[in-house]
C-alpha cells in the first residue's frame, strides 16, 4: 500500500522530470546542431521552422494515440464482430436498429437531450438572476454549485436514498415517499414507474448541472451594460418585462454556450444509470448501453457501433464549435 | 423638472406604513426555496452516516434528532441464577445488552401479542410462576414463594423509546471491513500523476499555439476545439486493445496504474492546451515582444514568464482534471483491475451499492467519503474552478 503511494509519487517526479528533461534537451540539441553563435540567417530560420514542433510533439503524440487513432479505430471496429477481428460489414448496424434495448436507448437519450438541459438551464438562470439581487447571493450559489463536486456515482447514493422505498407499514426513509406520505399519498417505488423513473434519473443530472448553468450565466449577465437595464427601468419596464426582453436576448449567445455543453454531458453520462437502475425498467441510455456491451457482452463490435452513434449525435456541436473558434481566430 | 413632476405624485398606498419589497421578498423565498432542495439530499445522507444504524433503517434522517419507538426483546437470566432473599427466591437482572443501553422501556410483555399491554412497574406471572416485573432502565425482578426450576430464561418483550444516538461506527467499519479505505488510498494513486503530468505537456504545447508563428497552426487548434467534445466512449475500445496487445510485449499487466495515468494524460489533454492556449493568448504582448528583443529565446520566455504567469489557469486546470480524474468511473473501470489494490473510490461506491444495497450505514459513510474530497478541493479553490468553467466552455 505505502509502496503503491511512493511509486505515484515516483511517477510524478519521473513523468515531470522527462518532460523537463525532453523540452530542455531538445531546445538544446536544436541549438547545438543548428548553431546558436554564429547567426546564419538560413539556420535561424530552419530554427525557428523545428522548434514549434518540439513544444507540441508530446501533446500531438498523446492527441493522435488516445483520441484521434481511436476514432478511426473505433469506426473499423463496429463493422467488425464481437472479438473486433472478423469483418461483417454492417450487421451490428443491422442489430442496433432492430434491438429494442437499442431503440430503447435512442428514445430515452432523446428525453434526456431534451429535458435535462432545459432544467439545468432554467434553473441555473433563475439562480442567476435572484442570487445578484440578494446579500446572501453568493452564498446561495456556492451552495447550488456544489454538487459540480461529486461524482456521478456519490450522486447517485444520495439520490437513491432520497427515492428510497419502504413496502409495508415500515416508515418511508426516503424524504420524497416521506413527503408524499405527509401529503396522504400513496408512497411510490420511484425508480419502477414508466417514463417517470426516466425523469427521476434526470433530475440527478439537473441537480449537477445547474451550478455550471449558474456560473457561466451569472458571468453572462454581469457583463450586460449597467445603463442598458437602467434605460430599461427609467422607461418604465418591470423585473419581468426587463428579464425576458433585455437579459435574455443579450445572453442568448451564452445560453447556447451552456446547452450544447450540457448536452454532450448528458450524451456521455452513463454512471448515474448504472447505479440507480442499470438500464431496468425501461431506463436505458446509449453510454450505458454501450457499457454493458463492454464489459458484460464483451461484445467490441457492437460496443464500438453504439459509442459511434454517440459520437455521430455529438458531430454537429462539433462542427458547430469549430466554427465559431475560428470565426474568432479570424478577428484576432 | 423631473424630479419636481415626480414628487408631486402622492404615494399610491398612504396608509400602509410598513413598505415591503414584494418582489424582493418573493426573490428571497424562491431563492431560498432551491438552495434547500439543492443541499438536502446530501445533508441527507451526511447526516444520515453519523446514524446508529439501527435507528437509520426505521426512521428517516431528518427525524434523526427525535427519540423513536421501537420494540425488542432480552432474555431473563436462567433458574441457577436465583438467590433466596428474605423467605423469597429472586432473579434479578437487565434485559438490554451492552450496546442497546440508554433505551427506556416503557411497556413490556411475555408474547408477541401482549408486549405493549403493561405499563414499566407492574408485573406478569410467567410459564414458571412468580411474579416477574420490569422497570424502565431495562432492570427487572422475578420473585416467587417457590425455587424456579427450568432451563432456559423467560423471554420479555418490550416497547422501548431510543435516545438519538449519533456515532462514527460506520465510518470505521467502512474504512475497516469493506476496502473504502484501500480505494482511498488507489484513487490518490490514480489522480495524483493523473493531474500533474498532463499539465507540463499541455503548456508547452498552449505556448507554441499562442505565441509562436509556424503554418497549420489555425488547423491545431480547430483540431484541439473538435477533439474537446470527442466521447471517452470512442477511445475504450482501441485502447484497451492496443493495452492488451502491447503490455505482453512488455512484460507487464495490460490494466496498470501506468496505463490509467498515460490515458488520464491523453484524455485531459484538449482541454489542457485550450485553456491554456486561451489564457496564454491573452497575455500582454508587449511583454513578450521586448523580451524576444533582448534576445531572450521561446525556452527561456516560456519558462520564466510565461509559465509562472499562467499560473491561475494551471490552477484551474489542474483543479478540474483531479476533479474529474477522482469522480471518474469509466476510465478506471475500464482500464484498471477490480482487485484490492487498484479498485478506485467511485468503482467500490458501485460494487457496494450492489452488493450492499439496502445497508445505507455502509452506502451513506462511503458515500460521504468518496465525495469530502473533491468538496474539500472545490471548497478552498472555488475560484479557480469558477474561472476555469468560464475559459473552458467554448465560445
Amino acid at each position: 500500500m505505502l509502496d503503491q503511494v511512493l511509486n505515484a509519487l515516483l511517477t510524478v517526479v519521473i513523468g515531470v522530470g522527462v518532460c523537463v528533461l525532453y523540452f530542455w534537451g531538445a531546445n538544446w540539441v536544436l541549438d547545438r546542431l543548428l548553431g546558436s553563435d554564429e547567426q546564419t540567417s538560413a539556420n535561424d530560420g530552419l530554427r525557428t521552422k523545428i522548434r514549434p514542433w518540439i513544444f507540441l510533439f508530446p501533446a500531438l503524440f498523446f492527441l493522435s494515440l488516445y483520441l484521434i487513432y481511436p476514432v478511426f479505430a473505433t469506426m473499423w471496429l463496429s463493422l467488425n464482430g464481437a472479438s473486433g477481428e472478423n469483418f461483417v460489414g454492417l450487421a451490428n448496424f443491422i442489430w442496433a436498429i432492430q434491438d429494442g434495448n437499442f431503440l430503447q436507448s435512442v428514445y430515452n437519450n432523446l428525453l434526456w437531450l431534451i429535458i435535462v438541459p432545459i432544467g439545468a438551464t432554467v434553473f441555473g438562470l433563475i439562480v442567476a438572476v435572484m442570487a445578484d439581487r440578494l446579500w446572501w447571493g453568493n452564498i446561495a450559489k456556492s451552495l447550488i454549485f456544489m454538487p459540480m463536486a461529486i461524482s456521478f456515482v456519490g450522486a447517485s447514493v444520495i439520490w437513491k436514498f432520497v427515492y428510497d422505498y419502504r413496502s409495508g407499514e415500515s416508515e418511508q426513509i426516503g424524504i420524497l415517499n416521506a413527503i408524499v406520505n405527509g401529503l396522504g399519498m400513496e408512497p411510490q417505488v420511484w425508480l419502477q414507474i414508466p417514463f417517470w423513473n426516466n425523469v427521476f434519473l434526470m433530475v440527478i443530472l439537473i441537480w449537477i448541472q445547474t451550478g455550471f448553468a449558474m456560473v457561466i450565466l451569472s458571468a453572462a449577465l454581469r457583463g450586460i451594460p449597467e445603463e442598458t437595464l437602467e434605460a430599461a427601468r427609467i422607461d418604465g419596464a418591470n423585473d419581468l418585462q426587463i428579464f425576458f426582453s433585455i437579459m435574455i436576448p443579450q445572453i442568448f449567445g451564452t445560453i447556447i454556450v451552456v446547452w450544447t455543453t450540457i448536452t454532450i454531458v448528458v450524451l456521455k453520462v452513463f454512471d448515474i444509470v448504472l447505479a440507480m437502475t442499470n438500464g431496468q425498467w425501461d431506463t436505458q441510455v446509449l453510454a450505458n448501453l454501450m457499457f454493458d456491451w463492454l464489459t458484460r457482452g464483451v461484445d467490441f463490435g457492437r460496443s464500438s457501433t453504439i459509442a459511434l452513434v454517440i459520437m455521430i449525435a455529438v458531430l454537429p456541436i462539433m462542427i458547430w464549435n469549430i466554427r465559431e473558434v475560428n470565426k474568432e481566430e479570424g478577428t484576432r | 423638472m423631473a424630479n419636481v413632476a415626480v414628487a408631486d405624485i402622492p404615494a399610491k398606498n398612504p396608509s400602509f406604513s410598513l413598505n415591503i419589497d414584494w418582489s424582493k421578498l418573493a426573490t428571497h423565498i424562491v431563492l431560498l426555496l432551491l438552495v434547500i432542495v439543492w443541499t438536502l439530499p446530501t445533508v441527507g445522507l451526511l447526516v444520515s452516516s453519523v446514524r446508529d444504524k439501527d435507528q437509520l433503517t426505521v426512521s428517516g434522517w431528518w427525524s434523526a434528532l427525535t427519540t423513536t419507538e421501537r420494540t425488542g426483546g432480552g432474555r431473563t437470566s436462567g433458574a441457577e441464577a436465583q438467590k433466596f432473599v428474605d423467605g423469597q427466591f429472586v432473579i434479578e437482572g437487565n434485559l438490554l445488552s451492552e450496546d442497546e443501553k440508554g433505551r427506556t422501556i416503557s411497556a413490556f410483555g411475555l408474547t408477541n401479542k401482549t408486549f405493549g399491554e403493561n405499563p414499566v412497574g407492574t408485573s406478569v406471572v410467567p410459564k414458571a410462576g412468580g411474579e416477574l416485573s420490569v422497570f424502565a432502565n431495562g432492570d427487572y425482578r422475578w420473585v416467587s414463594d417457590q425455587e424456579f426450576d427450568f432451563s432456559r430464561g423467560q423471554r420479555v418483550l418490550y416497547v422501548a423509546q431510543i435516545p438519538p444516538r449519533f456515532t462514527l461506527e460506520n465510518y470505521v467499519e467502512v474504512l475497516t471491513s469493506e476496502g473504502i479505505d484501500r480505494s482511498f488510498i488507489n484513487s490518490f494513486t490514480v489522480t495524483i500523476p493523473a493531474t500533474i503530468i498532463p499539465i507540463l505537456i499541455a503548456a508547452f504545447a498552449a505556448y507554441a499555439l499562442a505565441w509562436m508563428q509556424f503554418p497549420g497552426r489555425g488547423y491545431l487548434v480547430a483540431i484541439v476545439v473538435g477533439l474537446l467534445v470527442v466521447p471517452l466512449q470512442m477511445s475504450l475500445i482501441p485502447i484497451l486493445q492496443l493495452y492488451n496487445n502491447v503490455a505482453p510485449m512488455l512484460g507487464v499487466e495490460a490494466k496498470s496504474y501506468l496505463g490509467i495515468w498515460l490515458a488520464h494524460t491523453g484524455f485531459g489533454l484538449p482541454l489542457a492546451i485550450y485553456l491554456l492556449r486561451n489564457y496564454m493568448a491573452g497575455l500582454p504582448k508587449e511583454i513578450m515582444e521586448s523580451a524576444r528583443m533582448d534576445g531572450a529565446s521561446h525556452f527561456k520566455i516560456f519558462t520564466t514568464m510565461v509559465l509562472p504567469l499562467s499560473f491561475p489557469a494551471l490552477a484551474s486546470f489542474a483543479i478540474f482534471q483531479f476533479l474529474w480524474t477522482w469522480n471518474d468511473l469509466l476510465v478506471a473501470t475500464v482500464f484498471l483491475g477490480v482487485g484490492d489494490n487498484e479498485l478506485v473510490l467511485t468503482g467500490r461506491l458501485r460494487e457496494l451499492i450492489g452488493s450492499r444495497g439496502d445497508n445505507w450505514e455502509i452506502l451513506t459513510s462511503g458515500a460521504f467519503i468518496s465525495i469530502i474530497v473533491p468538496l474539500a478541493v472545490f471548497f478552498s479553490l472555488q475560484r479557480y474552478f469558477v474561472r476555469g468553467l468560464l475559459a473552458g466552455s467554448v465560445k
